[in-house]
């Protein structure tokens, strides 16, 4: 039972590959330029996968076909709404200053443009949540490794207990980042991006292809799921007619506006991909190209958790005997002890099953006495279901590579501004290069360490993960307002923007505080304060924690402004749109030329959307 | 930077295409009935070994390139 050699073998010459470009990179490495920015020399597809695959970690593949499964095609507004116009809009008009002010990192342009208060608390945060998040996914992994028992049978050969499974995969996965990032530094962890990337498409291609055979294709689709999994705007008059629970313009203006230009416009584990092209016009293309697999990744990572509940499992004629398909705890004794449990256990929609409580093994059940659905387990299943061994291999191989280049992306944004942002400029402020180069080695370690600490943190408080999407929302909310006045108006000052961004995180955190969604109790979530207003679900309270942030921001850091002396214009040039000299982009081609390549995405993206409306 | 990127994926998908195509035709399950009559080891070893072989020659084609 489980895995068979040949799967085995596959994800050893994957690993191979991951360490060896480790390895060849290494004698590269010289400067600390070469190691945080990837010595400014990559060629802008080379970058542009790595973008878009830096941001492909845990949430990303397991999360997007956990909505498609829970939600159906409206998950693909996560995409075109939520990321494609503000992607375009980076590229056209943000990475020249980026670029061209030649700062290393996102906080050093907020020092350069504005103060040093305003890059220390932007590098602070920041640092905060990518130790988090590359926790999250490597806690992620190690779960679905355990869950799905794909270490089991190697573990009992061995003599080893099956209770260390999740340690070990905690284990490994840091320490292969580790060994690639410590040898290669971005160089490295942006070639085993792009690596991953095509390793996603190669495993996931084919289950798409084979899971829409067996369910008659998008027409199969359509009839057997109710319409509205399968019209992404359908019911958006309303919160209470769409599976996602809010209207059009609370998610255009949320996700649309203020979460996807606050991440996509200003996170660094993005910008940094982009920053190490090599030249600006390279830089601002990075972007739009990686806007094209974006706009089409729906279909790769969404479309199997809508197959996922369509598919009418045959269970008689499995046809894959070792497949560890995990559908209901048919073994669970309390479920067998508990009639009522039992019947529950037993529930599942297409290929997921009914999600059980990691204590006791009981299904686990809402506050409605309605089963709850383990829809992270839509793409996993999916591939144990359809994927004989030999690709079974390939498809899980995909899939952990993605988990570890989450990990990495976070990793090596961290050790690039610990290294310039914190250790530079407050600790040691005349490091030699070689020191920094020596530091950043250093921050990899570290940075890993608290990234295990974080899994384990995760690990013995279940509402980390929640509480932490919660705060992603009101620090990524106000951030933008604060870019956009930065780049686009001179006369923002840096106590304006430092009082802008501490304002709006106020507010954000004050408007959790004060509303909950329909149904919840008071919890972390939400309501602390006492509940003065409902909303209809949680995705709505979330997009408004971001509005309300945005909206203060912007309006405290013009107000401060203009109450505070206006910075020197000679400083400014580089920075600002108005004060820095147009770079030519006659003698590009046209599809070389960012403004013609956004045009085009954007175009794209309006199809996509009439298509599936 | 030392090393063309198109040289490792080139590689990659090389061996990978090539066990997978190899494990197709040896362990060929006439079982497998989700796609009847393909075998899907075979074929998408092929397409990814084709995808390898076309990355190797462009990086190639790119080092020739640059040495004239």
């Amino acid at each position: 039972m489980g895995l068979t050699t040949i799967d085995w073998l596959i994800m050893l010459v994957y690993f191979v590959f991951v360490l060896g470009i480790g390895f060849a990179l290494k004698r590269s490495m010289r400067t600390s330029k070469d190691f945080f920015q990837a010595g400014r020399a990559m060629p802008a597809w080379v970058c542009g996968l790595a973008f878009l695959s830096a941001n492909l970690g845990a949430q990303e593949v397991i999360g997007m076909g956990a909505s498609g499964a829970k939600y159906g095609i409206a998950t693909s507004h996560f995409y075109w709404i939520g990321a494609i116009p503000a992607m375009v809009f980076v590229g056209v008009f943000m990475m020249p200053f980026y670029y061209g002010s030649r700062a290393r990192s996102v906080p050093e342009y907020l020092r350069m443009r504005f103060d040093e208060k305003t890059r220390g608390l932007n590098a602070f945060l920041f640092a905060f949540m990518t130790v988090f998040s590359s926790g999250i996914s490597m806690y992620a992994m190690a779960r679905l490794i355990q869950a799905l028992h794909l270490l089991d049978t190697p573990f009992t050969r061995m003599g080893l207990p099956v209770s260390l499974i999740f340690h070990v995969s905690i284990a490994i996965s840091a320490l292969i980042v580790l060994a690639y990032i410590l040898l290669g530094g971005l160089t490295s962890a942006i070639y085993n991006e792009v690596l991953q990337f095509l390793l996603i498409v190669a495993g996931f291609l084919p289950l798409v292809w084979i899971g829409l055979k067996n369910v008659g294709g998008w027409n199969g689709l359509k009839q057997t799921l109710p319409g509205a999994f399968t019209h992404s705007w359908q019911g958006m008059s309303s919160s209470a007619t769409n599976p996602l629970g809010v209207e059009w313009y609370t998610l255009v203006m949320g996700l649309g506006f203020v979460l996807s230009f606050g991440y996509w416009c200003t996170d660094f584990l993005v910008i940094q991909r982009a920053m190490a092209a090599d030249s600006q016009n390279a830089a601002r293309r990075v972007p739009l190209i990686a806007a094209v697999p974006k706009m089409l990744f729906p279909f790769l990572v969404i479309l199997p958790g809508l197959i996922a509940i369509a598919v009418v499992p045959r269970f008689v004629e499995q046809p894959v005997p070792s497949a560890h398909v995990i559908l209901a705890s048919a073994h669970g004794s309390a479920a067998e002890a508990d009639p009522t449990s039992s019947n529950m256990a037993n529930l599942r929609q297409g290929l997921i099953p009914v999600k059980t409580d990691p204590g006791t093994g009981r299904p686990m059940i809402d506050s409605n006495g309605k089963p709850v659905f383990d829809y992270d387990l839509a793409i996993p299943n999916m591939l144990l279901y359809f994927f004989p061994s030999g690709i079974l291999g390939l498809g899980l191989t995909a899939l952990l590579a993605s988990f570890m280049s989450g990990m990495a992306g976070n990793v090596t944004a961290f050790n690039t501004v610990w290294t310039y942002d914190i250790y530079q400029s407050y600790l040691n402020k005349n490091a030699s290069d070689a020191h920094l180069l020596w530091m950043g080695r250093a921050a990899t370690v570290g940075g890993i360490l608290l990234s295990v600490a974080a899994a384990y943190a995760v690990t013995s408080f279940n509402n980390i993960m929640d509480a932490l999407q919660m705060v992603f929302s009101f620090v990524n909310g106000p951030l933008f307002a604060t870019f956009l006045l930065g780049m686009f108006w001179k006369r923002a000052t840096g106590h304006g923007a430092f009082a802008g961004l501490l304002a709006g995180v106020t507010t954000g955190l004050l408007h959790i505080g004060l509303t909950l969604p329909v149904g919840s109790g008071v919890s972390v979530k939400g309501g602390w304060l006492g509940a003065i207003h409902y909303y209809p679900s949680e995705m709505a309270q979330n997009f408004w924690t971001a509005i309300f942030a945005w909206v203060v921001c912007f309006a405290v850091t013009i107000v401060v402004s203009l109450a505070t002396k206006a910075p020197n214009e000679k400083d400014l040039v580089g920075l600002v749109h108005s004060l820095t000299p147009k770079l030519p982009d006659q003698d590009l081609r046209w599809y070389q030329q960012p403004k013609y390549l956004g045009l085009a995405v954007l175009a794209g993206v309006l199809v996509l959307n009439l298509i599936f409306r | 930077m030392g090393l063309d990127i198109r040289v490792p994926i080139g590689w990659l998908f090389t061996i990978l295409g090539t066990m997978l195509a190899i494990y197709g035709v040896i362990n060929h399950r006439p079982t497998y009935d989700w796609l009847p009559g393909t075998n899907i080891n075979l074929f998408w070893g092929a397409a990814l070994l084709v995808f390898g072989i076309a990355m190797l020659l462009l990086s190639r084609n790119a080092t020739a390139a640059a040495r004239k």
